[in-house]
């Protein structure tokens, strides 16, 4: 029904180029997600796909069809806001109706459509209130009902749950994963949250400084980062990198640097060879740490000393110190353990990454 | 929220809405600037017509000898020259600046301390506030007239009290006096002005976080040191703002002279405005009169230069 | 907030509070007390013994009776009420559309023209008066209310425009973005989501406005003649006060009753009236 095409968008202001040559295709039906620290243009693409947004260069298509002179009345499109923007001088039931009136639906049709929105979204007691007699929760359920009661082609979030506290924003965050499962409306979701986007997002868009780092199902995000910045961007508690040194011995390579020496697993060699002799980033996630027992190849572990413990319950994070680096390495609750003990941990091979210096691109 | 799926998956499966059809006008009118050009059209003309070409025909009146019914011919400087050698002329420049300097302290102190009295909780606070504004709001005219009978020279009610407070022996002239003229005159202004700048100031001292001066009361600060080192500089921007439009109006004064002496006694309180009225209107010098508030033009330019560089330099703070 | 003795709350406090809000009310009393006064209580001199200046044992309307029946007083109220409504009107619609867009739209110039009104808000009525009169005459708009209608607006919309300038600078944009999406045109969104909300701010300046178009007095005094045609503080001034006689019962009666419009309306919107007081400096 509505697919969403960028093609080399751009969005310059004076002096700022906040997006540059965003391509993406969004299919129908599809719930994507733009995620990115502050500042990346993750917000003003879905700005200008909105309309919000004049268009500097490049095209936006909604069902093939070039929006880009289309006012946003026009687009048949509905977004959810960060502050909600619900207009305070309206009732619940006025602020889903206004969109419908404005499309001059009659009477009877808006009042089933709003009424069947008020179900889904469980707010049927609150028709008659004032947006400031809501709580957060609820005010964010109203913006949400607002949206769907158009039937809109496509819905455009602008961080909708970042003004939700902790608890509040995970049970909206699956209340909106169900609701698009079952509306299918074609979606775009803005975050800054890489939680939210990896449960919320069939796709996710990874975006720095204006441009597209990776484009990816979650997992595969996860799993293979195009770069050093995704992969750093992507996981919690964040991944852990070192310099290293690639060495050459034997016809294999070895990683190495202050405190820390292991053997590059042997599917990734081929790739590193050239790097033979120079510097590179290793990364490897605290959750591909463990601590290293007797069936565990001595070539894939290293000496560290505890420097700090944060017991989460579910696991133990070990903040540690390799020669003059840190690392955080995620370990079972049942590890006892104490500060400025010596230990050895060791690696996962087959989930340790490695990156360019100079390109941060992933090897 | 689980209840009622099967509601909704019908009712969703509906094809989308084409947008509605638009009239020609609405089309225009989404264009930005187009839009802009509409809604600044009415005030672009009418302060087109009543404020900038006044202002011109004010600089073309002023350089010719117009009379009130007499078309003028152009006569160059010789307006500004005449009014240069005006001793008049010389009285009211002095008059309007001593009035507005001396009313412009008295209203800032007194205004002050008036909003530091309120700026505290106590019971009646709004209600007080609220009576403490009708002086700026009552038509100076109207409240002027009030004081003008309470310094009428036979049946002042301030003589009567001073008399028997023991503060004075013998009658006041109030408005009779050359000096005393002018210290009722500013009397009056500083009496309908205070409240302005109290509320004002109120409304900017209510910004200040009570924090800070319990940091200051903590870091051992006095009463006295927490107004000079904490409240005086927060308060500064908001007061200068409030000064610079209160120096203007005050400057341009004319109703309250008007009516309480007329200028006089012997020109004792004529400002620019009341002699700009009594030549350009009063004796139809039409182009003299232009002249003499065309003078008072400089003197604002200054003041608002100052205002607009004050503002730009705490916009980029 | 004040810390220490009763007597310390005295001195620093009720004391000099009652001074500031005796002196400031009292001419309004006067006002009152000289209205209700006989003529014969009226005009007896301060020094003589009888003198009671601050009561009356006869209280007495007929010089509101006398200023109703015998001055066109009343036809005053009505042109002044009249010019007031008419002014505060066209100024919040010219204020209201270029608040709009000087706040919220991008276009050419947009910048100057707002320094422009900020200075034409700044230039008093007194730089103006003499030319004005001139094309006020040339218009063939003097002695008539038009005169005042269409002039006093030169000196409200900038206050007007000023004032929700700033209060339409703190409605979220979000608001009318989401009404454009929601299928409004921008105008739309500007009179059915922006103006509703600015409602407060809207007041305020209405009520701002109508007081000062209530206290103008030069406009008024330069450009009507004819004593039907006049307001209430022109005719207050030109016409009670016959060659250096001042009937002061009748004239404290008009300031009293003059001042009743301004005052009732103040006392409904205080809170309306004092922030705009505050957002006209804040800028």
């Amino acid at each position: 029904m509505a697919r969403v095409a960028m093609r080399s968008l751009n969005k310059k202001y004076d002096e700022v180029h906040a997006v540059i040559d965003v391509n993406l295709n969004i299919h129908d039906q599809e719930f994507v997600v733009l995620v990115g620290p502050s500042g990346c243009g993750k917000t003003t693409t879905l700005r200008m796909v909105a309309g919000l947004e004049s268009i500097t260069s490049g095209q936006v298509s909604i069902d093939e069809k070039v929006v880009n002179e289309l006012p946003p009345m026009d687009r048949d499109i509905a977004m959810v806001f960060q502050n909600y923007a619900l207009y305070p001088h309206m009732s619940v039931y006025d602020n889903m109706a206004f969109g419908l009136k404005m499309r001059k639906f009659d009477k009877p049709e808006i009042d089933k459509r709003v009424k069947v929105a008020a179900d889904i979204l469980g707010i049927q007691e609150l028709l008659k209130r004032k947006p400031r007699q809501l709580s957060g929760g609820q005010r964010q359920r109203v913006a949400l009902g607002r949206a769907i009661v158009r039937h809109p082609q496509v819905f455009l979030f602008d961080e909708p749950l970042s003004n939700l506290d902790a608890k509040l924003r995970v049970q909206m965050r699956v209340e909106l994963k169900k609701l698009h499962e079952r509306l299918g409306t074609t979606a775009i979701y803005v975050t800054h949250d890489q939680v939210e986007a990896m449960t919320l997002g069939d796709r996710v868009v990874v975006m720095r400084d204006g441009r597209v780092q990776q484009v990816g199902d979650p997992m595969e995000l996860y799993n293979q980062p195009a770069n050093r910045f995704v992969a750093g961007f992507i996981g919690s508690p964040a991944m852990n990198f070192a310099q290293v040194r690639i060495a050459a011995e034997n016809g294999s390579l070895w990683a190495e640097s202050e405190g820390l020496r292991i053997k590059v697993p042997a599917p990734i060699t081929p790739r590193l060879g050239r790097y033979a002799g120079m510097e590179a980033t290793l990364g490897v996630r605290p959750e591909d740490l463990r601590i290293a027992g007797a069936g565990d190849a001595k070539d894939l572990g290293f000496d560290v000393a505890i420097e700090v413990i944060e017991r989460l319950g579910s696991e133990i994070l070990l903040d540690v110190a390799v020669g003059s680096a840190t690392m955080v390495a995620s370990v079972e609750p049942t590890v006892t353990a104490r500060v400025h003990e010596r230990l050895r941990l060791a690696i996962n091979p087959d989930r340790v990454h490695f990156f360019d210096n100079k390109t941060e691109a992933a090897i | 929220m689980a209840t009622v799926g099967s509601v909704a998956s019908v009712a969703f499966k509906q094809q989308y809405i084409p947008a509605a059809k638009r009239g020609p006008i609405t089309r225009l009118l989404e264009d930005e600037r187009r839009l802009a050009f509409c809604l600044m059209l009415p005030t672009v003309v009418l302060l087109g017509l009543f404020i900038a070409y006044p202002f011109f025909n004010g600089i073309l009146l002023a350089v010719t000898d117009t009379r009130v019914g007499v078309p003028g011919h152009f006569v160059g400087m010789d307006n500004f020259v005449k009014i240069w050698n005006d001793d008049i002329f010389h009285v009211a420049v002095w008059n309007t600046c001593l009035y507005t300097f001396v009313t412009t302290v008295f209203k800032l102190a007194l205004g002050l301390s008036l909003a530091l009295l309120l700026n505290r909780h106590f019971r009646g606070k709004a209600f007080i506030r609220a009576f403490i504004l009708l002086p700026f709001i009552i038509p100076t005219v109207l409240s002027t007239f009030a004081w003008k009978w309470m310094f009428d020279p036979t049946f002042s009610v301030l003589n009567w009290m001073l008399f028997h407070a023991g503060i004075i022996h013998t009658r006041i002239n109030w408005l009779g006096d050359p000096v005393m003229a002018m210290v009722s005159v500013i009397i009056v202004n500083v009496w309908r002005g205070v409240p302005f700048y109290a509320i004002s100031l109120l409304a900017g001292l209510q910004t200040i976080s009570p924090e800070l001066h319990e940091a200051a009361a903590i870091d051992g600060a006095r009463a006295w040191a927490r107004f000079r080192h904490v409240t005086w500089p927060l308060l500064l921007p908001v007061t200068l703002v409030i000064v610079l439009f209160s120096v203007i109006q005050t400057f341009a004064d004319f109703q309250l002279v008007y009516v309480l002496t007329g200028g006089g006694p012997a020109n004792a309180t004529q400002l620019f405005a009341t002699y700009a009225y009594q030549l350009g209107i009063g004796t139809g010098l039409l182009s003299q009169g232009a002249a003499i508030s065309l003078a008072i033009f400089p003197i604002l330019l200054l003041v608002v230069i100052v205002q607009l560089v004050y503002i730009r330099r705490t916009e980029t703070l | 907030m004040i810390e220490g003795a009763p007597w310390r709350r005295w001195v620093f406090f009720y004391v000099p509070v009652t001074a500031f809000v005796v002196s400031l009310l009292f001419p309004f009393y006067w006002m009152v007390i000289t209205t209700i006064r006989p003529d014969s209580e009226l005009y007896r001199p301060w020094s003589a013994p009888n003198y009671a200046p601050f009561w009356t044992t006869h209280p007495t309307l007929e010089h509101v009776h006398d200023l109703l029946s015998e001055t066109l007083f009343s036809t005053w109220m009505w042109n002044t009420m009249l010019i007031s409504l008419a002014a505060t009107a066209i100024s919040l619609f010219c204020g209201l559309l270029a608040g709009y867009a000087l706040s919220r739209l991008k276009f050419p110039f947009a910048g100057s023209i707002g320094t422009a009104i900020f200075i034409t808000y700044l230039v008093p009525q007194t730089l103006l008066f003499i030319p004005l009169a001139d094309i006020i005459r040339n218009f063939r708009l003097g002695d008539s209310p038009w005169a005042l209608i269409l002039t006093y607006p030169t000196f409200l919309i900038p206050f007007c425009t000023w004032l929700l300038m700033g209060y339409f600078k703190s409605i979220p944009k979000e608001l009318e973005e989401c009404a454009r999406i929601d299928g409004a045109p921008r105008w739309k969104a500007m009179v059915y989501i922006i103006f509703p909300v600015a409602i407060p701010g809207i007041l305020s300046a209405g009520i701002f406005a109508f007081t000062l178009s209530w206290n103008e007095f030069i406009y008024a005094l330069v450009f009507l003649s004819s004593p039907e045609q006049k307001t209430v503080p022109v005719g207050v001034t030109s016409e009670l006060v016959r060659g250096d006689v001042f009937f002061w019962g009748e004239l404290m009666a008009g300031a009293l009753l003059g001042s009743i419009p301004v005052a009732f309306v103040y006392s409904f919107f205080v809170e309306y009236y004092v922030s705009g007081i505050t957002g006209s400096v804040k800028g």
